[in-house]
């Protein structure tokens, strides 16, 4: 398969001065010396990407990631090192850039796509596809400051998507809109990836990787850490992450070193045969203790964290279930979850020991393990709430009112909902 | 009634979300057949310049969109693009025909207004073209395209203003019973195009100059007023020439002026619209006719051969402003 894009060796060095100056007058007093650091934003990057392959740019913000996909884009001119790029390519870098507020959203469709390249009659061709993807019909003549965010934004996506180059370069901008909306544009990249086209996302969301990309370029500080099939890339992303990025002294040493928390793993109802579990799986936290003295007084806390970085669950300090006793030596600390009612995501666990008669910590192991969810269904947010439709007729209207059976749903002014199919 | 579950059966581990089934469209070439990009630190000239004229319809519509946002809300819209100028020339008859009388210049509000007719599109898009890439940092940062048609379109929309004020002019010629200098007006396409040519060279420049220095647009003000009087428009060139005739020492005037590239521009405009390269005032008491000259006395071709020198001198400045741009383009996503 021939590179659609072959990055050869990219450097790209931006320049930290100490203090800004940007009028003449400051640059006089300073003699025209300036002093500044040199910055590696990218440094001697080089990848393939094949055609028709979808591709992650993974990292965490000032990484260089979004420095990667400009120069890609053309954006910013490498300081060294060049990009060969085969067909056409568009940058989706940020829905909407460069929409005139006081225009219509019909002069800027004709704005927006003459940028990323489409001529006058192409965009005339699918002006009516844009309107309709963006769902904009009433309010195309409308000024867009007078747009919503969502309208916006939908807007945006719409051109952008109708520009149908060879190669496309996406920014973070597939989490926009309203739920279906998402579902929309997640249709069209999948349409984009069977007709053979090249994307390349950037992304610091590792379910955003995992769901579209075969393979994944990880980036720190400037360089490539690795570049692999996505699930690999993204457990040394992830590795990375809490490398760097665990505090000094996070937990406290306020217990001594009395009890010692050793490797933290997870196991859940699929294990063995796929590295997800479903919603609704069971999920198994172990954590290996050393005590160095019998604690009688210990209580076990477990906590998840989403991906970036919020506090999902924290299991309750005052449950006696979490109060334990420890032998002196070994073993193995259980936490079992029989049912785990989170949708898609990468969770990290952490856990610690505590004393019940003050406050101190024995020992805490922040975001430890990790455990991926992943959602088979079509259910969309963040937890699994099951629900069950049904429609009832009104009894008693036996007059003018007829009882509809039969009929849609949604043009009844309801959302149909979905429901949650048991996995 | 229950409706059950709307999704797909919740087995299938990856999501093959077969909604859109259009059949592929022919037009994804394979990568052997396409074009090659190259993006890297070099800077060419020869592809610069395709990519310009490749994208001269964005140009085109960069051009539309600022004269929309011009004219927008104002109940008389782009009928003042008219009325400006036709209030200019108004008050410029009323202040130097009836109350200065123009140094003796016979209808001097047409003789004005031939010279800052070249002006006012120089003038305009210098003034413009500083703040334009500044002022499009949203699109700049976030989306590729040739950054120089930012500053070409401020070009366009200041030679969009002259095609109207040339409108005014002909109706006001036409009223007082004025008649350009015909044979001069052969001269007009070309002193029209290295205006605009010169014109472009400036705007590209101060465009990426004041990326890095925003003083750039101050000082631009300054030094365009100080140029615009450097400029024969408001006086004649032949009360200098004569000035220097008679005091030898001021010599160097001359030399400045003829280094002036307005100045061959806006000399043809006036030769041809005005029509005349001298005027006699009328013997008033005991005086007698005296011939004053307003321009040189030369041919169509003498001012053609000042164009022509204009011209090459204007393509110069325009290449090298393409270079100083691609220069400093490289890194505006970060500067602004």
């Amino acid at each position: 398969m021939p590179a659609a894009i072959e990055i050869d060796h990219l450097s790209k060095q931006f320049r930290l001065y100490n203090e800004k100056f940007s009028s003449l007058k400051e640059r006089a007093i300073h003699g025209g010396k300036l002093t500044y650091e040199p910055f590696w934003a990218l440094r001697d990057v080089t990848a393939d990407i094949s055609e028709g392959e979808t591709y992650g740019i993974l990292g965490r913000n000032g990484s260089g990631k979004s420095t990667l996909l400009k120069c890609v884009a053309g954006i910013l001119k490498p300081t060294s090192g060049e990009v060969r790029i085969r067909g056409s390519l568009a940058a989706m870098l940020e829905l909407g850039a460069g929409f005139q507020q006081e225009l219509s959203g019909r002069d800027n469709i004709y704005l927006n796509g003459s940028l990323l390249g489409l001529s006058r009659a192409e965009i005339s061709r699918r002006f009516d596809d844009i309107v309709a993807f963006a769902e904009l019909e009433q309010f195309i003549d409308n000024q867009v400051k007078y747009y919503s965010s969502g309208m916006y934004v939908r807007l945006g996506f719409a051109v952008a998507v109708n520009v149908e180059p060879d190669i496309l370069l996406v920014d973070e901008v597939l989490a926009v809109g309203d739920a279906a909306f998402q579902r929309k544009c997640l249709d069209h990249v999948r349409r984009f990836q069977r007709e053979g086209r090249t994307i390349v996302v950037v992304s610091h969301a590792t379910d955003v990787i995992r769901q579209n990309c075969e393979r994944c370029m990880v980036l720190s500080h400037g360089n490539v850490i690795t570049v692999d099939e996505a699930g690999e890339a993204i457990r040394v992303f992830l590795a990375d992450l809490l490398g760097v990025g665990k505090p000094e002294g996070d937990g406290g040493e306020g217990g001594g070193n009395v009890i010692a928390i050793g490797s933290v793993r997870t196991e859940h109802g699929g294990s063995g045969t796929r590295p997800h579990l479903y919603p609704g799986e069971s999920l198994t936290v172990t954590a290996e203790v050393d005590s160095l003295a019998e604690v009688r007084d210990a209580a076990a806390t477990v906590a998840i964290h989403d991906d970036s970085g919020e506090l999902v669950f924290a299991s309750d300090p005052d449950d006696p279930a979490t109060f334990i006793e420890l032998p002196q030596g070994g073993g193995v600390l259980h936490f079992d979850f029989p049912e785990v009612p989170l949708l898609d995501g990468t969770y990290s666990v952490s856990v610690g020991v505590r004393s019940l008669s003050d406050t101190a910590i024995y020992d805490w192991k922040d975001q430890e393990a990790q455990f991926e969810v992943a959602n088979p269904g079509r259910t969309t947010g963040r937890v699994r709430m099951p629900v069950d439709v049904s429609f009832r007729v009104r009894s008693t209207g036996t007059t003018g009112e007829v009882p509809v059976v039969g009929r849609d749903l949604g043009t009844d002014g309801r959302e149909p909902s979905v429901s949650e199919a048991a996995s | 009634m229950s409706i059950g579950a709307v999704g797909p059966a919740a087995t299938e581990p990856d999501l093959p979300a077969a909604v859109d089934d259009s059949p592929l469209p022919a037009r994804v070439t394979r990568a052997t057949e396409r074009t090659m990009t190259v993006v890297n630190g070099e800077l060419r000239l020869g592809p610069r310049l395709r990519a310009l004229w490749d994208n001269r319809e964005l140009l085109l519509l960069f051009i539309r969109t600022e004269l929309k946002l011009k004219y927008k809300d104002s109940i008389l819209g782009f009928l003042w693009s008219m009325l400006n100028p036709a209030m200019v020339l108004g008050i410029y008859w009323a202040a130097f025909s009836v109350i200065n009388r123009g140094g003796g210049i016979p209808q001097f509000a047409i003789w004005l207004f031939a010279g800052l007719l070249a002006w006012n599109l120089f003038n305009n898009a210098a003034m413009t073209s500083t703040t334009v890439v500044v002022g499009k940092a949203g699109i700049v940062k976030k989306v590729a395209f040739p950054r120089e048609l930012l500053a070409l379109s401020t070009v366009g929309v200041a030679a969009f203003l002259f095609v109207i004020q040339v409108g005014v002019l002909v109706i006001v010629m036409a009223a007082l019973g004025m008649t350009p200098a015909l044979g001069y007006l052969a001269d007009m396409p070309l002193a029209i195009l290295d205006l605009i040519v010169f014109t472009s060279a400036v705007a590209v420049f101060l465009s990426a100059v004041n990326v890095y220095y925003r003083d750039t647009q101050h000082l631009t003000e300054v030094a365009l007023m100080a140029w615009f009087w450097g400029t024969p428009i408001v006086y004649a060139y032949g009360s200098i020439a004569s000035l220097v005739a008679r005091h030898p020492s001021v010599l160097f005037l001359k030399y400045l002026y003829v280094c002036n590239p307005m100045t061959p521009i806006v000399m043809t405009f006036q030769r041809a619209i005005y029509g005349k390269a001298s005027y006699v005032s009328p013997a008033a008491g005991n005086t007698a006719h005296v011939a004053t000259t307003l321009l040189p006395n030369l041919g169509v071709g003498g001012y053609a051969l000042g164009l022509v020198v204009v011209l090459v001198a204007s393509v110069a400045l325009f290449l090298g402003a393409l270079v100083v741009f691609g220069r400093l383009e490289g890194n505006f996503a970060e500067e602004l």
